[in-house]
């Protein structure tokens, strides 16, 4: 008995500062959701483009527009969490090369470029095939590592031992391909083989994805004393462990569910929701995921 | 040279002297800390016992967050310190994120990036850090580890076996030593956090200019 109690076992904090809270808030949860999308509607439209040529046509124009957009919602909240947004320059100025967040800033610029200008060649229709093919290829390959660095970021955080994974680099992958796939399913690309290639591959993206969260759920806690201490967040009930399910419910399990019924009964109209509700949960475990490490007492 | 600090916490009486004096010295700003006082009860009375942990940044050798900065804003000096450049740091918090001791903080005045900086502009007028000059125990040792004679290298010679490091497994090479320290002390997951015993909890704290 005496080994349960308070005084054999616990040390208690009486005086301390308060913990700081939440620094990486919603908007690097928006910040990666967004980045997700436009890379994926890039990596999964170029899959359309050799698989289906002609008859994807529309992707030609869509794809760099609708990831044109998404790589600026992405760069804007970028820019806007930065305590010193104008100081952004400092990044290009004098850069620091070990930093994943220097290199992950100059491989999406770069590619925004790339993206800027198949998007506007495409819109003013000056741009030939033969261009428009070496630029595509040329995004495919920016859109790998720009999908992937905000992994090795959370890499280097060595604060956040849940982050520190190789699986991170998986979860950004699939949120590109849940991302890519769900975005040109919403708005409704190409014929019913087309829909189905796209619902396959968000349905297997978001199954994956799911299983590599259980993964770290349940056997996470062994790795290390601080994912246990972290895990436990969304384990031990409250906000987070809401939060948790809703977004494991809205991105993965929900929208499997509904690609494999929108498939058996051809239903358009389920793939977009399933669409729909993958990109809602998406951001919601990103979120959880994001914030839960910052709750921990680092000292 | 390369510049140590070492705390015994043997002597430490927790009086936060050293707390008030780098908040006076680097006009640390109402609500973040550079440098705190950690209390740690163990037992309950009458065998109880009070820790008391002062915990500031380690300045390692290996620092993840010279690592992150993008702009290397947070960068090592010749003698060691890992200082900061207020005027190019962007605002990212990345090294509030890489920081295994919790031991950086945004400015909400500067809306940079701050931390102990070993009080390298004492340092570089031949001065002492205001923390080792307030200890009224001198339980802060500062000085330099490259030099064995030294009071920081005679100290941990001396103390042999018995001088810890926070967090020895994240590979960070801290510059900065206990000797009496153990899992209470040292290892934040090792004892429980009650609500109600933060200081100044209900405080008010500053907005960020600026920024967000």
């Amino acid at each position: 008995m005496v080994e349960h109690t308070t005084a054999a076992t616990h040390a208690v904090v009486t005086l301390d500062v308060a913990l700081p809270g939440i620094v990486w808030g919603w908007m690097i949860t928006l910040n990666m959701w967004a980045k997700s999308i436009a890379t994926g509607v890039i990596l999964v439209g170029v899959y359309l483009l050799k698989k289906y040529g002609e008859r994807v046509e529309g992707v030609k124009t869509l794809m760099p527009v609708a990831s044109f957009i998404f790589l600026n919602i992405f760069l804007l909240f970028t820019l806007l969490d930065l305590h010193h947004p104008f100081r952004m320059v400092n990044i290009f100025l004098h850069p620091h090369f070990t930093s994943a967040i220097t290199v992950g800033a100059w491989l999406a610029t770069i590619l925004t470029g790339i993206i800027f200008v198949m998007a506007a060649g495409r819109v003013l229709n000056k741009l030939n095939d033969e261009l428009y093919n070496k630029l595509m290829w040329a995004a495919f390959i920016f859109a790998v590592p720009v999908t992937l660095y905000t992994a090795t970021i959370m890499g280097e955080a060595a604060a956040r031992e849940l982050w520190q994974t190789p699986t991170e680099l998986m979860q950004m992958a699939l949120a590109a391909f849940i991302g890519g796939s769900a975005l040109y399913l919403i708005l409704g690309v190409g014929d019913r083989n087309v829909k189905r290639d796209l619902a396959i591959v968000l349905a297997v993206s978001a199954s994956l994805s799911f299983i590599v969260y259980m993964g770290e759920y349940y056997f996470g806690a062994m790795k290390a004393e601080e994912v246990a201490a972290t895990i436990a967040f969304v384990k031990s009930g409250g906000e987070y462990h809401t939060m948790f399910w809703i977004g494991q419910y809205l991105g993965y399990i929900i929208p499997v569910a509904l690609v494999i019924f929108g498939l058996r009964n051809r239903s358009q109209s389920l793939l977009a929701l399933a669409s729909v509700l993958a990109l809602a949960g998406l951001w919601i475990a990103k979120h959880v995921w994001l914030v839960i490490p910052q709750l921990l007492n680092l000292s | 040279m390369k510049l140590g600090f070492l705390v015994d916490l043997g002597l430490c009486m927790g009086c936060k002297g050293c707390e008030v004096s780098c908040k006076v010295e680097n006009e640390v700003p109402i609500g973040m800390w550079r440098l705190r006082v950690k209390y740690v009860d163990v037992g309950t009375f009458p065998e109880a016992k009070r820790t008391f942990t002062p915990l500031r940044c380690n300045h390692c050798e290996n620092a993840p967050c010279e690592r992150i900065c993008p702009v290397s804003a947070l960068h090592y000096l010749d003698n060691g310190i890992v200082n900061v450049d207020k005027e190019r740091c962007i605002g990212c918090a990345g090294c509030v994120m890489a920081c295994p001791y919790g031991a950086i903080y945004i400015d909400p005045e500067t809306n940079s990036a701050d931390k102990c900086t070993y009080c390298a502009h004492r340092i570089a007028g031949g001065m002492m850090p205001a923390c080792v000059v307030a200890c009224p125990v001198e339980a802060n040792i500062f000085g330099d580890l490259d030099d064995p004679t030294s009071n920081i290298s005679r100290y941990i010679m001396e103390h042999q076996g018995n001088v810890k490091v926070r967090k020895p497994e994240k590979n960070t090479q801290p510059k900065h030593f206990y000797v009496g320290g153990g899992e209470v002390n040292l290892n934040p997951l090792a004892s429980e956090r009650v609500e109600g015993f933060s200081l100044f909890d209900n405080i008010t704290h500053l907005k960020h200019i600026g920024g967000h």
